[in-house]
């Protein structure tokens, strides 16, 4: 993708957050959806590209009456609409479509016609992991942590901080499912989950959705919105099974993902004036600030302490309150990208003043996979 | 005490000597016969060269704790608090496993502790590699 040829004119989330047991699954893809698609007023026989995961595109098409001319379904978990991203701009520039809708949606919470399928237990896996007790992310995601702390050093009290800061700027967002103030203390004192990880270091758990729109950038003032352009974008993924990580301390698929982007958008990291990491858990902004750059390896748990990306600090991160305190359906990713439109737009709740660049990082399964998109306000 | 039981492996006919070997009190692993990598889980080819020549052999059952989260939540087969582990094999592979004969306490469970495979069986056809502290480790 050429920098700046692909513009998002549509971007929303569903109408609301939080527990939504009126609508299923494919219910909050298409109130996201319609939602988008008011907000760049367009209707459903304007669209001619669909991607989503969780629903198959077949499933999303068909509900919401779109004809498309290109489809994906990658599903590779919540960076699945990074990636959505980074190949519908790819289609969009070869031709292959014009207008493209992605879509999330997820009744994380009430569990409303999910579509998750079980983990075989003949699968690698069902082999070679289930039977020793996992019971999702909670206990998956968080295995490589203590090999992290044993090597860096880092302490409890830095992975605790990373709840407190983004709590801080929940405390800013109307829409945020958890805004009073926690201190260090009160997440050390949560009750215990899978040590290390106590409850306000772990995502909620919440239901939701969002859709975005995209077009060539020589369309992208055709629509009431104000553009927000892709700079750079990035995907990778490494293993299914967290057991199999290449590096304990590392995600492969991020350090694949993020410096891809930062090279297709030509910029420094000098340049991010806003960046989002997925924050399923207390430790994933650690991992990310460092795969993707901003930080030296082992240095991000201080970085975080020291307050650089709280409410005031120079690198203003997970500005919506991240997984941890605004929402988490289960494929937050969409989350986070609404959250980085909406910093480009200058509209966001804790608006990041003169934003210009803002860096969007996903993660998907434990560490299976990974997307990065770089947008920014200003046309090439 | 744990209630239920716990998720059963189902082996497949790449996996089967794995699953034969913890029956018969040997932990297999895969090594490439070409550039000698040692590897994990089983595949009937190489992962870092792609050759198909390969050979299953005997690891020793020696490793060390690698990293782990202790979980404080009942699952089916589990009597919380309990450990779930990434043990690194001596020949390189790490491997999920629970360790067990050891406090589930972040005190007795030390990242690089020497471990040997303890196996348990489960059934007429699957026993599970489990790992403990290694003879002599725990003073």
């Amino acid at each position: 993708m050429r920098p700046g040829s692909i513009a998002i004119i549509g971007a929303a989330e569903t109408t609301e957050l939080g527990r939504l047991p009126e609508l299923s699954q494919i219910g909050l893809h298409a109130d996201a959806a319609l939602n988008a698609m008011a907000d760049a007023g367009l209707r459903p026989s304007d669209i001619d590209g669909v991607a989503t995961a969780g629903e198959t595109p077949v499933s999303i098409a068909h509900y919401l009456g779109i004809t498309p001319k290109w489809v994906d379904g990658t599903a590779v978990g919540g960076c699945s609409f990074m990636i959505h991203v980074r190949h519908a701009a790819a289609a969009i520039e070869s031709g292959l479509c014009q207008t493209v809708l992605i879509t999330h949606g997820e009744s994380g919470r009430s569990g409303v016609g999910r579509t998750r399928p079980p983990v075989s237990p003949s699968s690698l896996q069902g082999q070679f992991e289930l039977p020793y007790g996992p019971m999702g992310p909670p206990t998956l995601f968080t295995i490589p942590v203590l090999r992290y702390m044993k090597t860096f050093g880092l302490t409890h009290e830095q992975l605790a901080m990373v709840a407190v800061v983004q709590r801080e700027w929940a405390a800013k967002n109307p829409r945020a499912t958890f805004r009073d103030p926690i201190t260090v203390d009160d997440v050390l004192q949560s009750r215990m989950i899978a040590y290390p990880f106590r409850l306000l270091q772990c995502c909620l758990v919440t239901d939701g959705g969002g859709a975005l729109i995209l077009v060539a950038k020589e369309r992208a003032r055709d629509f009431p919105q104000k553009p927000v352009y892709l700079l750079g974008t990035g995907e990778s993924v490494e293993t299914p099974m967290v057991s199999q990580m290449e590096d304990f301390t590392t995600s492969r698929a991020f350090r694949v993902a993020g410096p891809t982007a930062f090279a297709e958008a030509g910029i420094t990291h000098a340049d991010v004036d806003h960046l989002m990491i997925y924050d399923a858990f207390a430790h994933l902004p650690i991992y990310g600030l460092e795969d993707l750059g901003f930080c030296e390896r082992g240095a991000a748990g201080q970085f975080i302490w020291e307050r650089n990306t709280a409410p005031g600090g120079k690198l203003p991160m997970n500005t919506n309150g991240g997984g941890l305190s605004y929402m988490h359906s289960g494929m937050y990713g969409m989350y986070a990208l609404q959250e980085s439109v909406r910093q480009m737009r200058g509209i966001a709740p804790a608006q990041v003043a003169g934003a210009r660049i803002s860096v969007c990082h996903g993660v998907g399964g434990m560490f299976a996979a990974s997307g990065t998109i770089i947008m920014t306000n200003e046309a090439a | 005490m744990a209630e239920g039981k716990r998720a059963r492996p189902e082996p497949t006919p790449e996996t089967r000597h794995f699953w034969d070997g913890t029956r018969s009190g040997e932990l297999r692993l895969q090594r490439c016969n070409g550039c000698s990598q040692s590897y994990f889980p089983p595949r009937p080819f190489c992962p870092r060269c792609a050759s198909r020549e390969i050979s299953v052999f005997r690891a020793s059952g020696k490793g060390r704790l690698y990293s782990y989260v202790i979980h404080h939540r009942p699952v089916p087969g589990f009597t919380p608090p309990y450990a779930i582990a990434v043990v690194e094999l001596e020949e390189g592979p790490r491997m999920m496993t629970n360790i067990v004969d050891c406090p589930q306490t972040p005190e007795a469970l030390v990242l690089d502790m020497p471990l040997e495979v303890a196996f348990e069986r489960l059934d007429d056809e699957i026993t599970l590699p489990l790992f403990r502290p290694a003879r002599g480790a725990l003073s």
